[in-house]
């Protein structure tokens, strides 16, 4: 099944096209990142597909219903947005905040019951964080944190999780943590992932399939090995890069070459 | 622990809120007490418990000063005190600024401005100087908006930009209105800037009626305000009309705080300290902080007034004063002990 489909989708900032005629579609369950250089309008397109801005052209749709058929609440109940990073000003503690990801699914006092409380726990101990739940946000490594905002992500128990760039900043070892989290999140739950990533050998190790962005445009969309060709990825990153065989398993491995290894060649 | 939501490590705002609103409600009704009691002529509490229980004091005297002096001067003390920590609140959340004040949108400089120039031009208090000064404010608060409605990610800085200019403006028009006026009007206008209660009379009570329907919206909204905070892109992916509830929020905020501004002149450091206050002790739920703010705004400000109006042997001094000889310290000894 499909859960989403965009066709020729476009976005301009002050006549600057960021996301230009954008189209493509994900089935429900896959596990779909987008890659692409600096400014190649990765966030955006995210955004579009979140309805935190609206395209100018092109249509959405989600779970089979256009999106614009959707109400804010609506859209909220099936597709959750994790942003790259959470603001701390206001320290809400991990349970306030994972319990907010009730808030579409509230009546209109907005009073949480039973149910919502059980998601939550659940939800903190499917990401891990149940043993910090009294703990204020600004108390956390950025590790604890993120997961924290994926518990929120989940408890909106929606069918499409989108993440930006979820995990920059952190050690390999949180990382691999949040990559695996969402990998049993999408085989346990079925959840649709699509992820912003910058580290290709992550994108390369978790994903169905690629979506590779440049100026706004898809350069190409297929698996990994499709992908990480010369002539798509080493050209659209602008940068020499070595790809081989990742020895841990048949997807391939990416590395950028630094200068100084260029010269001990010549 | 038979019941599922005990092993929860969440309270329910349902458990937490009714047992912060009675304390704070008990801490409320005693200030009150308090206040309605102490004076030049001091009223016993049985007097004011028949005076409750409707069978009134035998002597008229303490009626009267009961009912025609001190409670009016009480529910004002209260509703400037809520309006004005709970104005704050909401100032610093959406604005994201812990130095936001409820006045910060232009309120203080304008409504100076209109409060002023009534003075000097000798209208009385009421409806003049109150009505110059809530028009002042208005126009200043349309000013900003108007000034700061670009693109959306910038707003919250021109807003603040916007305000304070508005105010540094209005500061200077101040200044030159103080140095044309002379002698009994610079004493009155000094007074206003310091915010004093003295001046409103109990027939105008009633315009603080208009304040209860913003406290309500406000408390209403106190759930997505709480999404906003967790970031604005966030909020709007949870189904939240960051913009429209911005918008709603800041100018019902601004309309209250200009209703009481113009009735009690500018206190200071309420809005800062009470918010605050219950910022340290209950977190940053705003749906616990609303109700906080209120009753623990209403308290501080009536036992302010009652130190302003008994402290000077003879007359009263502006309650601004109070607030803030109170205020700051007490809020250093806070900052102070939760930096340990």
């Amino acid at each position: 099944m499909i859960a989403l489909n965009l066709r020729n989708n476009s976005l301009s900032y002050d006549g600057n096209m960021v996301v230009d005629d954008v189209s493509f579609s994900a089935r429900t369950g896959e596990f779909l990142m987008i890659l692409g250089p600096n400014g190649a309008g990765k966030s955006s397109l995210l955004k579009l597909i979140a309805g935190i801005e609206a395209s100018q052209s092109g249509q959405i749709d989600i779970l089979g219903k256009p999106k614009t058929k959707y109400t804010s609440r609506e859209l909220a109940k099936v597709v959750a947005f994790v942003a790259q990073q959470a603001p701390l000003d206001f320290p809400f503690s991990v349970a306030e905040t994972i319990l907010m990801g009730r808030s579409p699914h509230l009546g209109i006092l907005g009073i949480e019951g039973k149910k919502d409380f059980e998601l939550t726990e659940e939800a903190m101990v499917f990401t891990g964080v149940d043993h910090l739940a009294d703990r204020r946000l600004d108390q956390l490594s950025g590790g604890e944190r993120q997961r924290v905002m994926i518990s929120r992500a989940i408890c909106q128990e929606p069918e499409i999780i989108l993440l930006d760039e979820p995990t920059t900043a952190l050690d390999p070892a949180h990382q691999i943590k949040i990559m695996d989290l969402m990998e049993r999140l999408r085989r346990e739950k079925k959840t649709t992932i699509i992820m912003v990533s910058h580290d290709l050998n992550l994108a390369a190790m978790y994903s169905d399939r690629l979506l590779l962005l440049k100026n706004g445009r898809v350069v190409v969309i297929g698996s990994p090995k499709e992908v990480f060709t010369p002539e798509f990825i080493v050209k659209s990153y602008e940068c020499d890069l070595l790809i081989d065989k990742n020895p841990l398993g048949n997807v391939p491995r990416v590395m950028p070459i630094p200068e100084k290894f260029k010269k001990d060649k010549s | 622990m038979s019941n599922k939501s005990d092993r929860l490590s969440i309270t329910p705002i349902t458990h937490r809120l009714p047992t912060i609103c009675s304390v704070l409600s008990l801490l409320f009704i005693l200030s009150v007490l308090t206040a309605l009691a102490i004076g030049p002529s001091s009223i016993n509490l049985g007097d004011i418990f028949s005076l409750i229980g409707g069978s009134g004091p035998t002597d008229p005297t303490t009626s009267t000063i009961l009912l025609k002096i001190r409670l009016p001067r009480v529910i004002l003390a209260a509703v400037v005190g809520a309006t004005l920590s709970l104005g704050g609140m909401v100032f610093q959340a959406l604005l994201r600024n812990p130095l936001a004040e409820p006045y910060i949108l232009g309120i203080s400089g304008g409504s100076a401005v209109g409060a002023i120039s009534g003075i000097l031009l000798g209208i009385s208090f009421f409806p003049g100087v109150t009505l110059l000064s809530f028009l002042g404010s208005m126009l200043t608060l349309g000013a900003v908006l108007v000034l700061s409605g670009g693109h959306s990610s910038t707003r919250k800085d021109s807003l603040l930009l916007g305000g304070v200019m508005m105010n540094a403006f209005c500061g200077a028009f101040i200044m030159f209105l103080i140095s044309i006026s002379q002698g009994s009007k610079v004493q009155q206008i000094i007074y206003w800037l310091m915010g004093d209660l003295s001046m409103s009379s109990s027939s105008d009570l009633y315009l603080l009626l208009l304040c209860l329907p913003c406290f309500v919206v406000i408390l209403v909204l106190a759930r997505p305000l709480n999404i906003i905070l967790t970031g604005r892109d966030a909020a709007i992916s949870m189904g939240v009309n960051v913009r429209l509830i911005s918008t709603i929020l800041l100018v019902t905020t601004s309309m209250m705080v200009s209703l009481v501004v113009c009735q009690s002149g500018l206190i200071g450091f309420v809005g800062l300290l009470i918010p605050h206050l219950f910022r340290m002790f209950l977190g940053a739920d705003h749906r616990l902080l609303g109700p906080s703010c209120i009753l623990g705004g209403g308290s501080f400000l009536v036992l302010c007034d009652l130190l302003a109006r008994t402290l000077p042997e003879h007359g009263e001094m502006p309650v601004g004063i109070i607030t803030a000889l109170i205020g700051a310290p007490l809020f250093i000894f806070l900052l102070w002990r939760a930096r340990r």
